[in-house]
């Protein structure tokens, strides 16, 4: 166990270095009005209408499962990531607790309303945010958040299996008695 | 050591110097313009020029005449003039509408040498070149258009008053005239060229890799060009071969830059910290930053860690150093408490540098400069104390 545990981090490690050094490279915002509508200003990464002024959008990716996406412009960086999701209730624990997440989007001020297609859960995060914020601190708390989502889903996924073993073995007890 | 001043909790967007540096106009992300005087060790707002309705870009006092220029993202720009008020007889700032002609964002504004005439970059692919026109009272603009295809980022002004610099975001600086038959006389033939007639495009340069072109400089004879890109790029050409010299930093990329000599060029941007450049036509390097990130600071202490303590008995920082690698990705410098976890940076700007800006001049050459940054600090820089570069990024928690 305690083998298998260095060897997965081992493994976590580049990646989220390589997550980490990229998102500093993509952080480098700045206030930028729109070229194609008068007195607009918004993230050029959603509205997408000048080509010259967005990035190439590069994924870094641990494995099949699971990935990240980032697509960087002048005033505004998305950010999608693929959680891992091994079985059905894998999947089923992480729609509800993106889903939860995303409908409180405001509260975590850097989260997309909906996630990018062929991704679990998006970031938009813009030149007002890193004029606002600390810029190493999104950084991290992005970095913390890939690393905390995989522990939270496989403790739910613990506790929902322990529940219904408690469940069937009283409901067998019962039936038994 | 360099002089810091935190003038708001907000971003100062640009700044600058009245020509005896007692006052200081800044924009602090906002509508509004504000005049700063100096008390002691202390910046204190005595005038705001409100007339803009949105963000406000760029400010250039003009050393000589005493006019303040500004520009916004409402599309407008306005000339400020101390006159005496009809009333009272006391000096307030009048403003003066400027005929720009064009339909989206101002994004940058400089006067000429001669303060008769200055350039505002656009968002509508044009750079529009006022000149006074007494009959009205206003000044008007003539647009150069032609080859700019995206937004013009900023703008610089050759000492002979004709030529302009301009960097845009499709990726090219260039050099046009900007010749105004009713202003100027004819120009003397320079490196640039000798017939400029208005719009001559006297250069076009790609950036090397690809990058927007966030800034551009004349050197102070005017005969050599730099600018810096978004690919973390400083290229410096010299118009005749054409011979460039491109440097390419490992760091975050520059977003502006200053002469301060023929030779030697302060630039900073997103990586918090100045850097000095210096060569000739021969070849140029990085000489090293204008921030000593490796001595000691005697402000306050740093914390030792962060958010994430909570590992029960195994408190130890080594652990905590392990721990981050392990799971973050992050790795703590040697050395220093644990900085990757705590929230001040190294350097002495918290957030990247918007403008750097000459401030004292000793002869022809700058001794001074000041830099203003998304952190709200304004910092005034000996630029002759310049420390090398050690291997680390100043602004970024990488490596």
């Amino acid at each position: 166990m305690n083998l298998q545990h260095s060897v997965m981090s081992n493994v976590l490690r580049p990646y989220l270095a390589a997550v980490r050094s990229t998102l500093t490279a993509a952080l480098t915002l700045e206030n930028f009005s729109s070229q194609v509508v008068e007195r607009h200003n918004k993230p050029e990464v959603e509205a997408g209408t000048s080509k010259e002024v967005l990035l190439n959008p590069l994924t870094i990716s641990r494995n099949e499962n699971e990935r990240v996406f980032i697509e960087p412009s002048i005033n505004s960086i998305r950010l999608s990531i693929k959680i891992k999701q091994a079985d059905e209730i894998e999947r089923i624990l992480c729609n509800k607790f993106t889903r939860f997440m995303m409908q409180r989007a405001e509260s975590f001020i850097v989260l997309r309303r909906k996630p990018v297609p062929g991704y679990d859960i998006s970031f938009l995060i813009t030149n007002t945010h890193t004029e606002t914020m600390l810029k190493h601190k999104i950084v991290d708390f992005i970095i913390q958040f890939m690393e905390e989502v995989d522990k939270e889903i496989s403790e739910m996924k613990l506790s929902l299996n322990a529940r219904a073993r408690i469940v069937a073995e009283s409901y067998l007890t019962a039936i038994q008695g | 050591m360099p002089e810091v001043f935190t003038l708001a909790q907000t971003p100062v967007t640009a700044h600058s110097f009245s020509a005896d540096r007692s006052q200081l106009a800044v924009s602090l992300n906002s509508n509004d313009a504000q005049i700063l005087t100096r008390q002691g060790l202390e910046w204190v707002p005595t005038v705001t020029l409100s007339e803009h309705d949105k963000l406000i870009t760029s400010i250039d006092w003009a050393p000589n005449s005493n006019r303040i220029v500004t520009c916004s993202q409402d599309r407008n720009a306005y000339v400020w003039q101390e006159q005496p008020d009809l009333e009272t007889g006391k000096l307030v700032w009048k403003p003066t509408l400027v005929l720009l002609r064009i339909n989206r964002a101002a994004t940058h504004v400089r006067w000429s040498p001669r303060e008769d005439k200055f350039a505002v970059a656009s968002g509508a692919r044009a750079i529009a070149i006022c000149s006074f026109d007494p009959e009205n009272n206003w000044w008007v603009s003539k647009l150069l258009k032609k080859p700019i295809r995206s937004t013009v980022l900023s703008v610089d002004w050759h000492p002979n008053n004709v030529l302009l610099a301009a960097g845009s975001a499709d990726m090219k600086a260039r050099v046009f005239s900007a010749y105004i038959k009713e202003v100027d006389e004819r120009p003397a033939p320079t490196a640039w060229g000798s017939k400029l007639p208005f719009n001559t495009v006297c250069g076009e340069y790609s950036s090397p890799a690809g990058g927007w072109v966030h800034t551009v400089g004349f050197s102070p004879s005017g005969d050599v060009l730099a600018f810096a890109s978004h690919d973390s790029s400083i290229s410096i050409v010299y118009p005749n071969g054409p011979v460039i010299h491109n440097i390419r930093m490992p760091s975050l990329p520059i977003v502006s830059l200053s002469w301060t000599s023929e030779d030697t060029i302060v630039a900073a941007g997103h990586d918090c910290r100045p850097f000095v450049f210096s060569g000739s036509e021969g070849g140029w390097q990085e000489a090293g930053t204008l921030d000593d990130t490796t001595s000691p600071r005697s402000a306050e202490p740093r914390s030792g860690f962060g958010p994430s303590n909570s590992v029960g008995r195994l408190r130890t920082s080594a652990f905590a150093t392990f721990r981050d690698a392990d799971s973050r990705g992050q790795s703590a410098i040697a050395g220093s408490a644990s900085p990757t976890a705590d929230t001040k940076l190294l350097t002495i700007h918290q957030n990247t540098i918007t403008d750097v800006r000459p401030y004292e001049y000793s002869g022809s050459n700058v001794i001074k400069v000041s830099t203003s940054g998304v952190d709200g600090m304004l910092v005034i820089w000996d630029v002759n104390a310049v420390v090398a570069l050690t291997g680390r990024l100043g602004g970024a928690h990488l490596m």
